[in-house]
């Protein structure tokens, strides 16, 4: 992340990199899009009852430029999809996606021309949770496997090694290709 | 005895280096309460210095035009938020004010209207006509005529 290209994959770089995780899990910012009736049981898990700030997340930020977890809470239509996808590329990297609900994970019982069957046809998402609406709890659990990821140093959006990146540089440069041929 | 002495050395050391090497423009024990509040400021400065720095290093930066785009709500921005407006604006603004505050004076009138009896409400009919004279100028003038 960053210093890699400094330093390349050394035993400093990634020392650094497991406490910079660490000090990552223990600090998200989540950008709540509260689209549908999930929103409600998204606010119960702010709340004291749930309390997400036993796992410092409690900062709910209005503007995708401080956040670095996209809580999708809702049904998710093809008008707001744009939205969602608009939000999703402007925030910094590295970024978490959590698809919260059966209507975000997989359209739900919304199987109509209207609804987005799942919002990873437009997006990486790192944890589905399951549930109509989910309960809090659900949601505490995703928190918490979002946790175990960015410790891993995993993350759908983002290519968080080097040679992750390098990867997906490589994918772009075909893809490209394809285009020109 | 001699912690004794050795105690006034050091305290006399550590004035002087108080007065003359750290704070040379204070000398006044009036001043010196503020020196926790250069210190507090000093740290201050400091840190963030560090954490800007720290970021800069340590954080990933993978801009793209997509991400750099203003933020309007997840909309694609139309133009820029900076353009000129009428001011009319400004004269339909002055105007609420004004005739708002006068809402404002009716209130504690009419929850002590029992007790201010007959002298009350004549002085609020008098209040009102002075203003219904303005709004009368106002509308006169044409001040509320959008064209």
């Amino acid at each position: 992340m960053g210093l890699e290209h400094a330093f390349g994959d050394t035993a400093l770089t990634t020392t650094i990199d497991s406490a910079i995780n660490w000090c990552r899990k223990n600090s998200i910012w989540p950008m709540p899009l509260g689209i549908s009736c999930c929103g409600i049981e998204m606010m119960a898990f702010a709340m004291p009852r749930f309390d997400v700030a036993r796992f410092g997340a409690e900062v709910f930020r209005f503007s995708p430029r401080q956040s670095d977890l996209l809580l999708v809470a809702g049904t998710t239509t093809y008008k707001m999809a744009t939205v969602v996808r608009k939000i999703y590329d402007q925030m910094p990297d590295p970024k978490w996606v959590i698809a919260m609900g059966a209507c975000t994970s997989s359209g739900g019982m919304y199987r109509t021309y209207s609804v987005v069957q799942g919002i990873d046809q437009f997006l990486p998402v790192d944890v589905y949770v399951a549930g109509c609406p989910p309960r809090p709890d659900n949601l505490l659990h995703a928190l918490m496997m979002i946790q175990e990821k960015i410790q891993r140093g995993e993350s759908r959006g983002t290519p968080m090694t080097i040679t992750a990146e390098r990867a997906e540089q490589q994918k772009l440069l075909q893809i490209q290709g394809v285009a020109n041929n | 005895m001699q912690s004794v002495f050795i105690t006034l050395t050091f305290g006399q050391f550590f004035d002087k280096f108080y007065y003359c090497t750290f704070f040379t423009f204070i000398n006044h024990s009036y001043m010196q309460s503020y020196i926790p509040i250069f210190m507090m400021i000093g740290v201050a400065a400091f840190l963030g210095v560090v954490f800007l720095t720290l970021q800069r290093f340590l954080g990933p930066h993978r801009p793209n035009p997509e991400k750099l785009s203003t933020y309007e709500s997840g909309m694609p921005p139309i133009k820029t938020a900076r353009e000129r407006f009428s001011v009319k604006y400004y004269m339909v603004a002055v105007l609420f004010i004004l005739f708002d505050i006068e809402v404002i004076f009716l209130y504690p009138w009419a929850v002590n209207f029992r007790s201010l009896g007959m002298f009350g409400y004549v002085e609020m009919i008098l209040f009102i006509l002075i203003l219904l004279v303005g709004y009368l100028y106002i509308l006169k003038k044409g001040a509320l005529q959008w064209d």
